[in-house]
Parts: structure tokens; sequence; C-alpha cells
């Protein structure tokens, strides 16, 4: 699946996006592979209360399963206006 | 309805001026501008607005169909910036049109509140001194939300 990233997560992680092959169940399960990678991922991802997620372009949770979606964009809280 | 996702600069007047045109006897428009604001003074070089193609505009396209219904409006607009502005420089717009003026200053507040929190939207305030530090969110944008 696509992964995204934004703003800062964009930023620590390196790249806006990439390609991910995974079995992941949910987006937790996901954000634990990504974290087991390396150290600029572990850095991006350690305290979760600080992004959010989106699937396919909505808004969803961490705990939100992954089956037939194909991308999932993780941020910082948005700021716009 | 209509929504723009766009980097150009936009006139103030031309917008309005257009919007209310379409909007003949709707009784009430309102609009509200956005503007990079240098806070400390000759402090901000730049603003740098980073977004999300594609999810932003169905996000913003979501909240102003929602506020077109629960407040009955004619129309409503949302013109929102990305990319690298200057202070002083407009960030976006929202405007709105009902038949009483009540309905239009509520609907277009709702339009702001959603779309500070909830269109992926990001800031980045590029310092004078050379730094620079992504705009965190505040708790009370999230808790303006609780009140629609």
């Amino acid at each position: 699946m696509d992964v995204l990233y934004f703003a800062w997560v964009r930023e620590r992680i390196g790249l806006p996006r990439e390609q991910v092959e995974t079995s992941a169940a949910t987006v937790a399960d996901l954000v634990e592979e990504l974290r087991a990678r390396e150290e600029r991922y572990a850095a991006a991802f350690a305290d979760l209360s600080a992004l959010r997620v989106a699937l396919d372009q909505e808004l969803s949770d961490f705990d939100a399963p992954l089956a037939g979606v194909r991308e999932v964009a993780f941020f910082p809280p948005m700021t716009g206006g | 309805m209509r929504i723009s996702v766009q980097k150009a600069p936009f006139e103030l007047g031309a917008e309005s001026d257009a919007f209310a045109a379409g909007v003949e006897g709707a009784g009430a428009v309102v609009t509200f501008t956005g503007v990079v604001r240098d806070a400390d003074q000759g402090g901000l070089a730049a603003m740098e607005i980073e977004h999300y193609p594609g999810m932003t505009e169905k996000a913003l396209a979501a909240i102003a169909e929602e506020a077109v219904k629960r407040w009955s409006l004619a129309d409503a607009l949302v013109i929102h910036r990305h990319g690298r502005l200057a202070p002083g420089e407009r960030i976006m717009m929202v405007a709105t049109a009902a038949r009483h003026r009540k309905d239009a200053f509520e609907a277009a507040e709702y339009l702001m509140d959603y779309l500070k929190s909830r269109a992926p939207f990001w800031k980045k305030e590029i310092l004078a001194s050379g730094g620079s530090d992504w705009v965190a969110a505040k708790d009370a944008d999230e808790d303006a939300l609780k009140r629609w």
C-alpha cells in the first residue's frame, strides 16, 4: 500500500511517500512494523497522541483495520485557516 | 458551492462580488479572510503551507456541504492557499450566504472551526533569524468543535 507522510512526520522520516508491503491487520500494527525498521521511523512515531491517520483520505483511528485500504497517511494535527 | 485549493493569490473584492452576485436575494452574505500574521513584528520571513492533495478538497467539500445543510445556506465558498506566503498575504477566505445574518455568521464560524482542525493543512513558520517551526495545533481549536 501507499504510505504518505506530511509536515514534521515527512521531515523526520525523510520521505513524502513510499510503497510498503505489509500484512499488518490494523494501523497500529503497521506503525509497529515501521517503528522497528529504523530510528527515523521510531522518532516519527514516538508519540501517537501527537499524530493523526487517514485511510484512503478519510480521517481514521489507529485501531482501524487495514483490509482493503490502498493509501495510509500519517500527519500531525491539522493547522489550517 | 465552490472549493478552491490554490497556490495563486486571490482578489478579495472580485471573489466577494462574484459570490454575492450568485446569491441574489439571499439577504446576508458573510465573508471571512485569514491573513499571514507576523506576531513578532519582523520575526516572520514567510509561512509555508503544506496540504494533502485530494484529501484537502474532499475534506473541505464535506465541511461546506454540512454547513449548507445545517443552516440552509444559499451558497458557500472556501478558498485556501498553499505554498510559501509572505506576512500580510491572504491565506484563505470563506463566504456564506443565507436568508438571515445569524445563519450566515454561524455557518462561517462553523466553516472556520472545522477547516482549522479537520482539513489537512499544516503551517510552518520560516523565521527571519533563519530557523523554522511547525505551528502546533491548539487545544482551543479542538474544543471549538464541541459547540457544534
